[in-house]
């Protein structure tokens, strides 16, 4: 296929001429993901545990605290605590960088039409392509390991932050907007007084789907050699061995519910 | 002196521009350059002066421009051609930094729809101008709390405005605008969405407020009762043209066209027109010493009255003398009118309104005599012409009634 050819001919390009580029990027992105799992990994599960069961409490109230209690102590008992921590390190550093990266994209987009109509048709082409095909240049440009995998997760995850970004900007009422003009706010007072306050629930929202998204992709890239549940999932499934499958799966799962319960709500203020 | 100068000033919205431009100065209308161009013009050629300290009110129909004028003069949108000035200084020639700076102490705003900050506390919205200038907070919360009591919210500071009733926001809008002790208001409809009791109550409580700070202030609305209780002069604009501008009375009683007339038909007349406007002036005369119950009697033939008004050389008035009292006089071969001027007689001065002077038909059939501050007589207001300013009838229909009403 041609078109293979040149995509192969401009990889090599790529990793020929700018391999300093990325190997920088594995590095920084080894050492963040290190030192997040060393964090995670060290503590005591029950500290852990007493942790999130504590935010949960502050931020989405009681009865999702005790579900973020049993999950966790659930997932404690089937053995792969570790293997669950480094997954959410890794989601923790992926979605780190892609919140980084995507909340300046989204103000940038809400802010002008240029940017916009180049970012819009961009965000678009990624969120139809399936989550696996993320993981090809990831390879090429960082081999096999974590880093790929952080690395195809940042750009999966990063589509709805952006998104939610600029339309929580593009929502703020106009009328505010030219009050705010009208005494002598400068654009960056504009931003930061009065767009990104009351952008915030929907830029929230976004980052809420962002840690989600990272999640699904940690587990997927565990195929390019990403640790974690994942990879127990892909042992149960290669190795036929349902029991092991079902209980990382079931894992990923409570994962799942407790970080979209409490990030869900961290918008709002305290609940009873 | 004069605050703000608008001159030539037209704004196209739309791509274009300079064909429009073209077509507005060979005086095309707004319709055709709509079609023509797809631009459209919402402010054509508009010229005004605004004094220091005057409400200055803009009226006119939803689309006719007045926004869009309004928000040239702080540039929240851009003049197309035309110049602006506020204190002799030009806005149009300003550059970025002049112009927020402008905006952050001498033009300040209200608006229809509050645009308030829902997430932030009423004192610290009043006080948000201040904020942007950079004003500590010690200093900018003193002076936010100052202006939140002018304005009776005193109590509120600490609630979340969006918890506040629409009154209670305009005040606060009110509290933000003057917090940064602006020369200048700009009003855009500030209380057109307000339920009518408290449209009223905020309108008394701005002439109040203006009356202690005598700002220049520019105020928009599309209704006349509104325009007529705050300005001291009223603009009418219609598709982007200023119309007319004027004191309420001139613009009530020589309406310049036929949207000008159709605004002030359902206007309540009473209360605006004045003596002064409908009063019949230069009034055949007797006077005191020159002339005799014969001269006054042949006065009162040639001009078919029952009575005359009666003054001194100088025109000062004296009072009434009646057709039967002087052709009795003459009957008597008296040679003055002096017994039989009857002065127990109420007089108005030109201000007087309609209103002022309808209980005093009921007094007398006479006509009421408009005198001066020296009491020199300047005209008579005939008890016809006031029934007709009140009615809306003319007076030959009112004539018609008053006879039928005679003979009964
Ligand atoms: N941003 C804009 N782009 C294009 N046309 C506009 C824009 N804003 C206003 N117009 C047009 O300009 C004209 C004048 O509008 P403007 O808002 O000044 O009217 P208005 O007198 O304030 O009316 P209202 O009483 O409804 O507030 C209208 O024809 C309107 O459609
Ligand atoms: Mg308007």
């Amino acid at each position: 296929m041609i078109i293979g050819q040149y995509i192969e001919d401009g990889v090599n390009w790529l990793t020929d001429n700018f391999s300093g580029v990325f190997d920088g990027i594995n590095t920084g992105m080894s050492s963040l993901i290190q030192v997040i799992e060393s964090v995670w990994i060290g503590l005591p599960f029950y500290v852990t545990i007493a942790l999130f069961t504590g935010v949960a409490l502050w931020k989405a109230g009681r009865s999702n605290a005790i579900l973020t209690l049993l999950g966790l102590v659930f997932i404690y008992f089937t053995g792969f605590w570790e293997e669950t921590m480094q997954t959410f390190s890794l989601v923790l550093a992926s979605a780190i960088i892609a919140l980084a990266i995507g909340i300046p994209l989204g103000i940038w987009s809400a802010k002008n039409r240029t940017a916009n109509s180049i970012i819009r048709p961009i965000l678009d082409f990624m969120q139809t392509m399936p989550a696996f095909v993320y993981l090809i240049p990831a390879v090429l440009f960082f081999g096999l390991g974590t880093v790929p995998g952080a690395f195809a997760t940042i750009i999966f995850a990063m589509p709805p932050v952006v998104r939610l970004t600029s339309l929580g900007i593009q929502q703020v009422p106009e009328d505010i907007v030219e009050a705010t003009k009208a005494f002598g706010a400068t654009p960056q007072q504009l931003l930061v007084k009065v767009q990104l306050p009351l952008a915030m629930p929907t830029i929230l929202a976004g980052v809420n789907q962002t840690i989600m998204m990272s999640l699904s992709m940690v587990v997927i890239a565990s195929m390019i050699g990403a640790k974690g549940l994942g990879e127990i999932v892909l042992q149960g499934i290669s190795q036929l061995r349902i029991g092991l499958g079902f209980e990382s799966g079931l894992a990923v799962v409570l994962l799942a519910i407790i970080l979209d319960r409490i990030t869900q709500n961290l918008g709002t203020k305290q609940k009873k | 002196m004069e605050k703000i100068k608008i001159e030539k000033l037209s704004l196209v919205f739309g791509k274009g521009k300079s064909k429009a431009l073209k077509m507005l100065d060979e005086g095309k209308s707004k319709a055709e350059i709509l079609e023509a161009t797809g631009c459209n013009v919402a402010v054509r050629d508009a010229n005004l002066t605004i004094n220091e300290g005057e409400i200055f009110v803009i009226m006119g129909l939803s689309g006719s421009g007045k926004s869009t004028l309004l928000r040239c003069i702080n540039r929240l949108i851009e003049p197309t051609t035309g110049k602006i000035f506020v204190n002799n200084d030009e806005i149009t020639r300003m550059s970025d930094k002049e112009l927020l700076n402008i905006r952050r102490t001498e033009l300040a705003m209200v608006f229809q729809h509050f645009g308030l900050l829902p997430h932030r506390t009423v004192l610290s919205n009043v006080a948000f101008g201040l904020e942007l200038q950079g004003i500590n907070r010690v200093d900018r919360d003193k002076k936010a709390e100052e202006t939140i009591e002018l304005v009776g919210l005193k109590g509120y500071e600490n609630q979340k405005v969006s918890e506040l009733s629409g009154g209670m926001q305009q005040r606060v809008g009110l509290a933000r605008g003057l917090a940064n002790a602006p020369e200048v208001l700009l009003m855009d409809e500030a209380f057109s969405a307000l339920d009518p009791l408290i449209r009223s109550q905020m309108q008394d409580e701005l002439l109040l407020l203006q009356e202690k700070m005598q700002k220049t202030i520019l105020f928009i609305t599309h209704d006349l009762e509104e325009a007529i209780k705050l300005g001291d002069r009223i603009a009418i604009m219609k598709d982007g043209v200023i119309v007319q501008v004027g004191n309420s009375e001139d613009i009530i009683t020589n309406p310049a066209d036929d949207y000008v007339k159709s605004f002030v038909e359902n206007v309540d007349r009473s209360k605006i027109v004045t003596a002064g406007t409908i009063m019949f002036e230069k009034p055949k005369l007797a006077r005191l010493k020159k002339d005799g119950p014969a001269v006054v009697l042949r006065t009162m033939r040639d001009i078919g009255v029952t009575s005359l008004p009666v003054v001194r050389t100088n025109r000062t008035f004296l009072g009434f003398v009646k057709i039967e009292d002087v052709v009795d006089l003459k009957k008597k071969e008296i040679k003055t009118i002096e017994s039989i001027i009857r002065d127990s007689v109420m007089t108005v001065n030109p201000d007087t309104t309609v209103e002022d002077m309808l209980p005093l038909l009921s007094k007398t059939n006479l006509p009421i005599p408009v005198v001066n501050e020296d009491n020199h007589l300047l005209g008579v207001v005939t008890p016809t012409s006031l029934i007709a300013e009140t009615t809306g009838k003319d007076t030959i229909e009112i004539d018609e009634i008053i006879q039928k009403a005679i003979a009964l």
